[in-house]
């Protein structure tokens, strides 16, 4: 049968993809010549991408870690992206091997890449689903099966609310998925942000042009506008800084400049 | 802070060969640590490259010399996530400058074959490095592109699923269902939109959609249409006429959507449209028979009443617009169905309706049949009475040639009544009701004529009305009460009784007497459970004054009028009884008034109550007698006891002189009634002299207002007081 002509597209990889662009940045090759090509692009504005996005996955290293510390061994990982080394099942499931971690992607690829890298592991599991409709993620057999709901979840909205623009309504989303979550609850987020790029803002907004040019237009954020997704939550200590000072494991100063860039927090429900 | 991978049972003493070792790392850490991709700690980072390290300086003393462990060492830092090459450029430095410094302080090999050694082992590392990362390298390639492959194949399926439903709907709808681009190109039609237009296919796709123009299209449709295309609007539903290829035409239901491409721009157009041509036909269909009388073929009630509700409709075509109305009806119709069959009044109403169209042809005018022999003309525009009654002159003109049916000349008549005003002012009932008054006023005049409406005439007969609504409610709310009008013994002048009469103490109205209303209770019928009222009222009233006034002789009677439907009612007796009995009145002191009129002809069996009541001892009055046939040979066979004479015959008694004529007659009759032993009532008297003349003349009592006016029963009282003084 022919395919009508107006019939949507299915998998299009000459797209580029914002989670194999992060795996490029982290220097894994799980990605295909269009996303390097628009990540080399974006490294022309922000030569210090890889360093953020290094310390993007540092500070969710300690935030996992601050969650099992504190009893929190359900993980809910939204906008988990390409599953590189040192992920939050393998960090979490090296602090606890009771730890459950649900990962939800709206990439198909990277959905498909993450049961891959499943395959055999207990206790982690992945939803195609997008953070747009919190209610497709909490219905999904995954996570009603894999997490207890009644008991606290760390929400993992890590480098990714930063992908929804204030028409997608980010804060409801987040409103939503932490009114189905029990008190105790973690909120972890990082945010992208021109506060804290050691480069103009003009310079900086030429990667956001060039994510704008893909299908994930970046949105950066004030931290004003950041620290209200953390509504209905009290933020732990620090609170809402850049992402080296967010319980360091060694002296912050030691970073690369652009590792302070954007926002990381983490917020408890009470 | 903590350092993992320290090897258990190794001092690192100042200076030692473990503490060399970990300065080693040391360096190499900070070299390499920022072109790493690791989310480790620095610390945790050299946890890494300790044993890396060891391995080396293993390698550097080993006998015999082997660079494998080298190549190892290369490829754990890929394993370390140092994909970035420049990791390994910075190691092989750190190696070339300080492995044999650090490592190879207490060997026992000369500097040459460490340096010699220190370099084939960097050899060996990049060489590590470089199979490793390609493996690596080839291994990532490899699982992203089969994750997409996976992820592709599971879209396709998705996507196969989702083709093959919709070509299910596509192929198998009974709505058609067609697919344009913006520029109104078809892109897809289904068999069944084909078939709708006719059958072939490409007599549709040949044109462009924005080419199937109908003149019936709403003014509405292209720019939804256009709307649509620009994207300014998602859907719109309208019904839609089209041309099919043979030239006829196709009515649907058409509904267009917008679709749009995954990033939101218009792509195309989606139609939807459903058949109605039969629906809409049969529709047209129902619509003419549910709006044309069927014998005439002229609009209806319904559809007349449409158009004068348009015509009414304030400011419906300019602030000054008028109506006028003519409301015909056929004088002597019903007489010449009666006389000559339906079939003959039929044709009769058919040439009638004819006659009537030719009258109103011009715009803003029609004609319509209500129903039986009722038609109404209605025209419209500015012209105002004139044009009115100049149409009703049409109609009375066409009507006055006499209708030919079967060989016989029928001669046909018609009452006209004309409402003629402004538009904005009254309801399409008010308008026909004022028409209809009018037409009876047209009718009662001796028809063949029309009348024009007149607001007072209106406003009686539209009272009548409201009376006659109002009726029933009346009596539940008390809103009747009674007046006394006192009845005097012409010989004495002292009081007889009263007659009791009914007043309405209307909300609106104000008080209304019984001429107002008693026919219309007569019609309705309400006149029973009133008329049982009246005597109620009247009995115990009469048993009030009786019981005021113990001393007085003769005890004070009561008159109460009963109507031709009272007559009639079966419980007349047992009410009549069951009334006396409760109030204790004794049977005598009530006298029941009968009209002349209503006894005309009476049998037996409508006298038997009244002669039941006689024999009881209430006395039965004639009343109004003179007015009617006045049947003195049936006097002696009715059960009366009271003649009561019609002011007719007092009226005569007030002219000077009186007229002679008058005088016999009443003389006469008050003879015969006499010889009848029947007492004679004289009404209407106003002056003293009448009431002189009537007792000279025999009569026994009297009421009038030279007595007294009709008053509250207190006023008895007081009159009665007044006779005992």
């Amino acid at each position: 049968m022919e395919r009508p002509a107006w019939a949507p597209p299915g998998i299009d990889i000459s797209v580029p993809s914002v989670s194999r662009m992060y795996d490029f940045y982290l220097g894994g090759s799980h990605n295909f010549e269009v996303d390097r090509e628009a990540a080399r692009k974006a490294m022309e504005f922000l030569p210090g991408l890889p360093k953020i996005m290094q310390a993007n996955r540092a500070f969710m290293r300690r935030a996992v870690r601050f969650a099992v510390d504190n009893d929190v061994t359900q993980f809910l990982d939204i906008g988990s992206g390409i599953p590189t080394f040192g992920n939050v099942h393998e960090v979490a499931l090296a602090a606890d091997p009771a730890a459950r971690i649900v990962y939800v992607d709206h990439d198909p690829v990277a959905v498909a890449h993450s049961r891959a890298v499943l395959e055999g592991v207990e206790g982690a599991a992945v939803v195609p689903a997008d953070l747009r409709k919190p209610a497709d993620i909490l219905r999904s057999p995954e996570v009603t099966g894999l997490l207890d709901l009644d008991r606290p979840v760390a929400l993992l909205l890590v480098a990714v609310l930063h992908f929804l623009e204030d028409a997608d309504r980010p804060r409801e989303a987040v409103a939503e998925l932490l009114d189905a979550l029990a008190p105790g609850s973690l909120l972890v987020v990082t945010h992208a942000s021109y506060e804290g790029i050691p480069v103009d803002q003009e310079r900086a907004g030429g990667t956001v042009e060039v994510y704008r040019s893909t299908r994930n237009p970046l949105v950066m954020r004030s931290r004003d506008e950041i620290a209200r997704f953390f509504d209905g939550t009290g933020l732990v200590e620090p609170g809402l800084v850049s992402m080296p000072h967010w319980r360091p494991d060694g002296p912050a100063e030691e970073e690369d400049p652009y590792a302070f860039s954007g926002f990381a927090g983490v917020g408890r429900k009470a | 802070m903590k350092v993992p991978s320290q090897p258990s049972g190794n001092t690192a003493e100042a200076g030692g060969p473990e503490d060399r070792l970990r300065r080693f790392v040391t360096i190499w850490g900070r070299a390499i640590f920022p072109v790493t991709a690791t989310s480790l700690t620095r610390a945790e980072f050299e946890g890494h490259l300790l044993p890396l390290a060891r391995v080396l300086c293993d390698a550097l003393l080993a006998r015999p010399f082997d660079t494998g462990p080298a190549q190892r060492v290369g490829a754990g830092l890929v394993d370390a996530h140092c994909t970035d090459p420049d990791a390994l450029g910075r190691s092989l430095g750190v190696v070339d400058s300080y492995l044999v410094l650090y490592c190879g302080t207490d060997a026992e090999l000369p500097a040459e074959e460490l340096r010699a050694r220190c370099a084939r082992l960097q050899h060996a590392m990049a060489t590590g490095y470089a199979q490793a990362l390609r493996e690596r390298t080839r291994a990532e390639q490899e699982a992203i592109a089969r994750s997409a492959l996976s992820a592709r194949s599971a879209a396709e399926i998705a996507l196969h699923a989702t083709e093959s439903r919709f070509r299910a709907v596509f192929d198998g709808a009974a709505i058609g269902i067609g697919i344009a681009d913006l520029e109104g190109r078809l892109v897809e039609i289904n068999d069944t939109m084909t078939r709708m237009f006719g059958g072939v296919e490409a007599h549709v796709r040949s044109r462009n959609v924005s080419e199937w123009v109908h003149p019936e299209d709403g003014p509405h449709v292209w720019r939804l249409y256009e709307e649509l295309v620009r994207g300014e609007r998602e859907q719109y539903r309208v019904e839609k006429p089209y041309y099919r290829g043979d030239g006829t035409v196709l009515w649907t239901n058409l509904t267009v959507s917008l679709l749009r491409d995954a990033e939101g721009r218009p792509q195309y157009q989606l139609a939807l449209m459903e058949d109605i041509t039969e629906r809409r036909l049969l529709h047209l269909r129902l619509r003419y028979e549910a709006t044309h009388d069927a014998l005439t073929g002229l609009p209806n009630r319904t559809l007349f009443f449409e158009r004068l509700e348009k015509a009414l409709a304030p400011g419906s075509a300019g602030a000054d617009t008028r109506f006028g109305l003519c409301y015909l009806d056929l004088d002597g119709f019903k007489a010449i169905n009666d006389s000559l069959g339906h079939s003959v009044g039929d044709r009769l109403l058919v040439e009638v309706a004819d006659r009537l169209q030719a009258c109103a042809t011009g715009p803003g005018e029609m004609v319509a049949r209500l129903g039986g022999d009722e038609f109404v003309a209605l025209t419209t525009g500015t012209g105002g009475e004139p044009d009115a009654t100049a149409l009703a002159d049409r109609i009375l003109a066409a009507l006055a040639t006499p209708v030919g049916v079967d060989g016989r000349d029928l001669a046909v008549r018609g009452s006209l009544g004309v409402v003629e005003g402004p538009a904005g002012e009254r309801t399409a009932a008010e308008v026909l009701r004022s028409a209809d008054i009018t037409m009876y006023r047209a009718k009662s005049a001796g028809g063949n004529r029309f009348a024009l409406a007149d607001p007072e005439a209106d406003a009686r007969a539209i009272t009548r009305h409201g009376l006659t609504t109002a009726l029933p409610t009346a009596l539940e709310r008390g809103e009747f009460f009674i007046e006394y009008q006192p009845l005097v013994h012409l010989d004495d002048g002292s009081v007889h009784g009263a007659e009791a009469l009914v007043r309405w103490s209307h909300p609106q109205h104000g008080v209304l007497g019984p001429d107002r209303f008693i026919p219309l209770a007569e019609d309705t019928g309400l006149i029973v459970p009133l008329g049982r009222w009246v005597l109620q009222e009247a009995v115990r009233q009469a048993r009030s004054w009786q019981l005021e006034n113990p001393a007085t002789g003769t005890p004070l009677r009561v008159n109460v009028n009963l109507s031709p439907t009272q007559l009639h009612h079966p419980r007349l007796v047992a009410d009549t009884v069951d009334v006396l009995e409760r109030a204790g009145l004794e049977p005598g002191a009530l006298c029941l008034e009968v009209t002349e009129s209503a006894l005309i002809g009476a049998d037996e069996d409508l006298l038997k109550p009244l002669r039941q009541l006689a024999d009881m001892g209430v006395d039965i009055a004639l009343d109004d007698f003179g007015t009617g046939y006045s049947n003195l040979a049936n006097l002696r066979r009715l059960p009366v006891s009271v003649l009561k004479l019609d002011r007719s015959f007092t009226r005569g008694m007030q002219q000077h002189p009186v007229d002679p004529v008058d005088l016999k007659i009443v003389e006469g009759i008050v003879s015969l009634a006499h010889s009848l032993e029947l007492a004679v009532t004289v009404e209407g008297v106003e002056t003293a002299a009448q009431a002189e003349r009537l007792r000279d003349l025999g009569c026994d009592t009297a009421q009038g207002w030279y007595y007294a006016r009709p008053g509250a029963p207190d006023r008895i009282h007081s009159l009665v007081l007044a006779d005992a003084v």
